[in-house]
């Protein structure tokens, strides 16, 4: 509807009482895009590595998320069996074919059945990559593309999240800083979902509960890695 | 949705005389307030965020020309389309024809306001298509067949007994004699009929909470996930935004989440803020293959330069209504539009017009609770008394209000005789009082006494008391 359009453009020039932004209006906007300032950081998540450790695993318990600490990626299929076992799930696991996940050496976890792909909803766990984790909130950054299906954030029941420590910040805005050197300025890859926490809903009766489409559990298993990992 | 914004006063007495809402909302008044103020208290810099993002949304206000434009130059170059709709026929019109292309049966909807706002449900209906409400609240509130009562919970008005009662009757595929006692019950249940509903849906259609002209993102705010299921597995995502919700980049995007959780309902952050660019691209194994934003302007435009402009700001957080004693006296549903409490009293008149909204301005007592708590620190009050002062000049007011206001507006340019009649009226209110200081009912004041009971004064007006404690007038 392009005389929409144009109707919406005159109407909203008319209503601040102008024509077309001129030039040093566009100049203004262009900067400040250019620029993307951050806005007011909250001190709270501004510590040392360890301190934001310490802030995300406290925060992810305030949101019912469950965290727990690897010295090395070694260690995450003993974690995982540990899990499944814990929560009485069936030895199955859907993986995001991420490199970080297909490095991962099951052969201590024979019996435990890995395939990696999306899901289609028939998975009840499943283990993605997170790309950045934010300490002021426990809020996990999952960012779409061949190696992480978004259907894996939202179908299976139990979610669990590999987020390297080195990938650990303290404001959304330096998780933003990090797509960014990844994806290029302005560019984004299809989905971005900040995920704090398991799915949750108080429409019925006015009490939390959780579980309502997404995850019933989301447990997050921070790895000490030396460096980060590519993109 | 059709207003029936104009039958507020009967509305309302009806939702004072309903209990259960009654008990509902006596929980909300001390309950939800308290959540946001302990979140509040937990960040110190929360007021300067709000400084911050109402400097955001004035910038963007400013040139919202630039920046929808750079938006939609972004949205296209990721491969996704904009619609520009001036009006709600347009933006039913176009949505129906997307999804005819897609050859729709059933479409899947996120909470979306304004899809409330234009009506599309029942337009879809109209045209032979399903559309399934994924939001639990929406999904609840469409089976029942009524509107939102709550900006964010739709179905605040709904007890769990209801919600059992309203599972009965329409899941009739299961055994009647289900357990359905508890609430998580509830939910499993709506879990796995939406479930089913989900994987087939063939167009999911969201909402926005922000557009990203920076990146071309929309962006959608979400406890349950139910946002991200409807636009992921669908071949088709649909977008419906207004033209207001633009903000320039990702770090503004970022300051105004952090004041929106807090304020809509206390938590620190949402369980999922999601990031939608384009259809997913050649290389993803999953997401839509198609991506269109309808943005619709719907006498938003019409509101810049105008003293409701500050209006635009509103980022639907619904905390005007969670702190209003007239909200939390009759509920949403008595406003009789799509957006109820004074977000809703202050943008209705503007969106379908005054002379169909009169008495929603009227619906506030100017206590400014609203303006407190509102993140983008809108003027709600001062925007009600201008929707008051538009409806006297443009003899819109009852003859009764006028009558009554004309008469008051004479007694107060003469102070001798205003000094006389309030004397005698204080005296005969006293006197009526009697030893409790209560009246219980009075002419003339029905609708007051009928749900309280109105204090006596104590025989005398301020301004004799005034006289006879300090001394001269
Ligand atoms: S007016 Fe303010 S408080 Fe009310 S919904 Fe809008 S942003 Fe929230």
């Amino acid at each position: 509807m392009s005389g929409a359009r144009a109707k919406i453009m005159d109407s909203i020039r008319r209503g601040l009482h102008r024509g077309a932004p001129d030039e040093a209006a566009r100049a203004e906007c262009e900067a400040r895009l250019a620029r993307h300032a951050s806005g007011p950081i909250p001190a709270r998540g501004q510590l040392d590595s360890e301190g934001q450790v310490a802030l995300f695993a406290k925060m992810a318990e305030g949101v019912s998320a469950t965290v727990e600490r690897l010295e090395g990626y070694e260690d995450v299929p003993a974690a995982v069996a540990r899990y499944l076992k814990a929560n009485n799930l069936p030895a199955e696991i859907r993986l995001a074919p991420a490199p970080m996940v297909a490095q991962l050496d099951w052969s201590s976890q024979p019996l435990i059945e890995v395939t990696a792909g999306a899901s289609d909803g028939s998975h009840k766990v499943g283990l993605s990559p997170a790309f950045a984790g934010v300490a002021e909130t426990a809020t996990l950054m999952m960012v779409s593309g061949p190696e992480a299906p978004t259907t894996l954030n939202f179908l299976p029941d139990h979610h669990l999240i590999l987020l390297p420590r080195s990938r650990l910040f303290g404001a959304y805005e330096e998780a933003w800083a990090r797509l960014r050197a990844g994806y290029g300025e302005g560019e984004m890859p299809r989905t971005v979902n900040l995920v704090t926490g398991p799915s949750r809903s108080a429409d019925i009766g006015h009490v939390p509960q959780l579980g309502a489409h997404g995850p019933r559990r989301l447990h997050i298993l921070i790895v000490d890695d030396e460096a980060a990992p590519e993109r | 949705m059709q207003t029936t914004a104009h039958r507020f006063t009967e509305k309302a007495s009806a939702a004072l005389a309903d209990r259960e809402l009654q008990g509902m909302l006596q929980q909300m008044r001390v309950h939800v307030p308290e959540r946001r103020q302990a979140a509040v208290d937990a960040l110190p810099e929360f007021e300067t965020l709000r400084d911050r993002g109402r400097a955001i949304k004035d910038h963007v206000i400013a040139n919202l020309d630039f920046y929808l434009e750079r938006f939609e130059a972004k949205v296209t170059a990721a491969g996704g389309k904009v619609h520009w709709c001036a009006d709600a026929a347009e933006a039913r019109d176009t949505i129906l024809g997307i999804c005819r292309k897609a050859g729709a049966r059933t479409v899947t909807k996120g909470k979306t306001m304004v899809g409330e706002e234009i009506a599309i449900n029942a337009h879809l209906e109209r045209h032979g298509m399903i559309p399934v409400e994924t939001d639990l609240g929406e999904y609840i509130i469409q089976l029942r067949d009524e509107p939102p009562s709550h900006i964010i919970a739709p179905s605040f008005h709904v007890s769990a007994a209801q919600v059992a009662d309203t599972f009965l009757e329409h899941h009739t595929h299961l055994d009647p004699k289900r357990p359905l006692g508890d609430i998580a019950d509830l939910l499993s249940e709506a879990r796995g009929i939406l479930r089913s509903r989900f994987l087939a849906a063939d167009v999911g259609i969201t909402g926005a909470n922000f557009l990203v002209a920076e990146t071309g993102s929309t962006v959608i705010v979400t406890n349950e996930g139910n946002g991200d299921l409807t636009q992921t597995l669908p071949g088709v995502h649909i977008v419906l935004a207004g033209i207001e919700k633009v903000v320039p980049t990702l770090e503004d995007a970022s300051t105004i989440m952090r004041i929106l959780a807090r304020s809509a309902t206390g938590q620190e952050m949402s369980v999922y803020t999601t990031f939608s660019t384009g259809p997913r691209r050649p290389e993803d194994p999953d997401g839509p293959a198609e991506y269109h934003v309808v943005l619709l302007d719907n006498g938003r435009s019409a509101v810049l330069g105008t003293e409701f402009q500050d209006l635009l700001r509103c980022i639907r957080c619904g905390a005007c209504l969670d702190h209003c004693p007239i909200y939390h006296a009759v509920g949403g549903h008595s406003y009789g539009s799509v957006y109820g409490g004074p977000i809703g009293a202050a943008l209705t008149p503007a969106l379908v017009g005054l002379e169909k909204s009169l008495d929603l301005p009227n619906a506030s007592t100017l206590c400014g609770r609203c303006e407190s708590v509102c993140p983008m620190r809108i003027p709600l009050p001062k925007m009600l008394r201008n929707w008051r002062e538009a409806a006297f000049d443009r003899h819109l007011m009852p003859a009764r209000a006028r009558w009554g206001l004309k008469l008051w507006a004479f007694l107060a340019k003469r102070p001798a005789l205003y000094r006389r009649i309030s004397g005698a009226g204080a005296r005969f209110l006293a006197w009526r009082g009697g030893k409790a200081g209560r009246i219980a009912s009075l002419p003339f004041a029905g609708g007051w006494t009928r749900w309280r009971d109105l204090p006596a004064p104590e025989g005398e007006t301020f301004q004799a008391r005034w006289r006879r404690e300090r001394g001269g007038a």
